[in-house]
């Protein structure tokens, strides 16, 4: 196959909704199941009787906290062209029905001129909220799989490499490591059995995009493996999903299935001598299985404990073969670099950040959901603009970024634009992408006890640090945050920030003590408050 | 050379338990399909027993402690049955900070049970989760399944007193 005859399916699969002028976009993520959007989607369906307009479930459209959504678009248009509704009951269905060509429902419209909307840059999500995420004839029809087909048909695993490295793309689980780098790596390793493993074990609490993009566009996951796998020389390829996510792991798996019946997954996909498999591997509830040796072993069926490293998983990963592990939505970024070429993607973000990230807004926003910006835009514009600052006219005190590894970041930085870079210099980091806003009403030592009781609970065990330091450090928060606490708990904590950090034998340990450590460097006025017995 | 153990019979005529052994056979019973099985046993059963975790060491040719290691390493996996309804407090970061621990506390006081624990009539089991995702609507609870946000302890303690 080429890029014309996929050209050509696109085009017949887009026929098939030849008479169609509008879509009726009713979202089906996780976020507006849980509010209520299958019985809408129903009762849309029901209810329409205009044979021009097509009523379909689709991925997540951002703005979680105003599900159920429904989009009524224009049957290319994407969420900027559509008329939005927010909150949608399944008695609205004929009011919904009757806008489509007619005036809006005022009385439930969202507008799409808003900052949430026009200041997002979709290149991961572009597809989710538009396409019907279990239809893989609706993935074509949008132009999916040209980045794998032309990957296999126009390039070499060298050429692959070569756009990898240009584009700049660094790991978006957190970690920021080079993409092209950590691929040439593999590639360079004999061949053999290799793997590929998509991370898709998104353990920090509020964090969401991953499950969003597996949810909204599980095939552009899949062909960034595909293309990931073809360039490193693996044949087979895992997808680790949390349990937590049983939607996800559905669509996902009908995914698999239908991309394996039409040749994109499987033996000599498209005609070529490339093979790829992938199976799809449920975590369990354990954190620190997001750490790619703890992941790894997770995947032998083992207790989900790190290693340490070197040998790094690109030498000796899964059963000691040389293995490629990136976070879904890294996989994600992959098939229009392709496309597109590293150029087109190393001219969005700032110097040393390529690209758009994803984020999930949460805790004290007013406009709680996803969104995707270029690297480089600043915090004050995701949170003050595009959240829409906190809600009730409370006061902004801090951002959380980086879940239980991360750290706070106060208002007097809320200017810096946001790469990875910038946010370690604040002793936060990137991470994977969930950002918390907390309100002046937030204690911050109380939220610094919450991580360590994370970390506490979190911590596999296997090392003395992490295990008995995270526990130490908790009793000594606890006791601080109930003023019950001596200026030596404080010396004491320090010491103990410092030990279990630089001591760990994995990131979960190594990185506990930052949302401690991040808290007393802003907030030490509200810890001495409470040494006070204030 | 070691020969491969005949594979254990079904523990019981329970049907479920032929849900459990497709899921190994489908892996081919190998042993790294041991966190599939232990997820189809709890999906089947509820929770994990000694029986079942016999079985699938058996099945699987992994020693008993093995099992019991991965078993009892899972948050996800339960040893002991549930009571008849579930009530699942997420204490992610955004719920916590719009009072998830408030829940906690006040089905604490009311029934008695911590997260973890089930109320001595079997009535109640209570979890926390680490987040469920829906942090549009925090602090969320999930009671039997179904998702309840923007909750207040009052609001719960009504859900909750409505079960049977």
């Amino acid at each position: 196959m080429h890029l014309d005859d996929l050209a050509e399916l696109a085009e017949q699969y887009r026929a098939l909704d030849a008479g169609i002028t509008h879509e009726v976009r009713v979202c089906v993520a996780a976020a507006c199941q849980s509010t209520g959007s299958l019985p809408v989607l129903e009762a849309l369906t029901q209810a329409n009787t205009d044979d021009c307009c097509k009523v379909k479930g689709v991925g997540c459209m951002g703005l979680c906290s105003a599900g159920p959504m429904v989009a009524v678009a224009p049957k290319d248009g994407g969420i900027p062209e559509s008329v939005l509704y927010r909150e949608v009951k399944p008695e609205d269905a004929a009011e919904v029905l009757a806008s489509v060509g007619g005036p809006l429902v005022e009385r439930l419209h969202c507008p799409t001129d808003q900052p949430f909307f026009t200041r997002q840059m979709r290149i991961v999500r572009e597809h989710s909220g538009i396409i019907d995420p279990d239809s893989f004839k609706g993935y074509v029809a949008v132009g999916g799989y040209a980045g794998l087909i032309k990957a296999l048909t126009e390039m070499t695993p060298a050429d692959v490499l070569r756009e990898m490295t240009t584009s700049g793309l660094r790991g978006r689980g957190g970690g920021g490591y080079p993409t092209g780098l950590k691929w040439s790596t593999i590639a360079k390793m004999p061949p053999g059995q290799k793997y590929v493993i998509c991370n898709g074990d998104e353990g920090d609490p509020g964090a969401f995009m991953d499950r969003a993009v597996l949810e909204s566009d599980p095939h552009r996951v899949l062909e960034g493996m595909a293309i990931a796998a073809y360039a490193v020389g693996a044949s087979k390829g895992y997808v680790y999903v949390r349990a937590e996510y049983p939607l996800a792991v559905e669509r996902l798996t009908t995914a698999i299935k239908k991309a394996k019946r039409a040749g994109f997954i499987g033996n000599k996909i498209a005609d070529t001598q490339f093979s790829f498999e992938v199976e799809i591997r449920l975590g369990a509830g354990a954190f620190v299985c997001g750490e790619e040796t703890a992941l790894m072993a997770s995947i032998e069926g083992l207790r989900g404990q790190p290693r340490p490293r070197p040998p790094y998983p690109a030498e000796s990963g899964l059963w000691g073969c040389p293995t490629l592990i990136n976070n879904v939505e890294t996989f994600a970024n992959i098939a229009p670099i392709i496309t597109n070429g590293g150029e087109w993607f190393a001219g969005i973000g700032t110097e040393k950040s390529k690209g758009t990230k994803v984020f999930a807004l949460a805790g004290s926003i007013s406009h709680i959901g996803l969104i995707e910006v270029p690297m480089g835009i600043t915090l004050r514009e995701i949170i003050e603009e595009i959240g829409g600052g906190c809600p009730g006219g409370k006061a902004f005190k801090a951002v959380q970024t980086g879940g239980p590894s991360g750290g706070c970041i106060p208002a007097q930085h809320l200017d810096i634009g946001v790469d990875y870079d910038s946010l370690k210099t604040l002793g936060t980091m990137m991470g994977s992408g969930g950002m918390i806003v907390m309100d002046e009403t937030c204690d911050m030592v109380d939220v610094a006890r919450y991580f360590m009781e994370f970390c506490m609970t979190e911590s596999c065990g296997k090392c003395t640090p992490c295990r008995t330091g995270t526990w130490q450090m908790h009793e000594l928060l606890d006791r601080i945050a109930k003023s019950r606490g001596t200026p030596k708990d404080l010396v004491l904590l320090e010491e103990l920030c410092e030990v279990v950090q630089a001591t760990s034998l994995c990131g979960l340990g190594q990185s506990a003590p930052n949302p401690v450590l991040s808290t007393l460097r802003y907030f030490r006025d509200e810890y001495e408050e409470k040494l006070a017995g204030r | 050379m070691t020969l491969p153990q005949a594979k254990p019979p079904l523990p019981s005529e329970d049907k479920r338990w032929k849900l459990v052994n497709a899921t190994m056979r489908r892996n081919g019973y190998a042993g790294h399909a041991l966190i599939e099985a232990l997820h189809s046993i709890q999906d089947a059963f509820g929770f994990l027993d000694e029986i079942s975790l016999r079985f699938v060491a058996g099945s699987l040719d992994l020693p008993l402690s093995k099992v019991y290691g991965v078993a009892t390493f899972y948050h996800i996996f339960m040893l002991k049955p549930k009571g008849r309804h579930t009530c699942v407090v997420c204490t992610g970061t955004a719920c916590y900070i719009k009072g998830a621990g408030d829940l906690v506390d006040t089905i604490n006081a009311r029934f008695g049970v911590q997260p973890g624990g089930t109320t001595e009539d079997d009535r109640l089991s209570v979890l926390a989760a680490r987040c469920v995702g829906a942090c549009g609507l925090a602090p969320a609870v999930v009671v039997d399944g179904e998702l309840h946000g923007k909750l207040t302890a009052e609001t719960l303690m009504t859900r909750l007193e409505e079960l049977n």
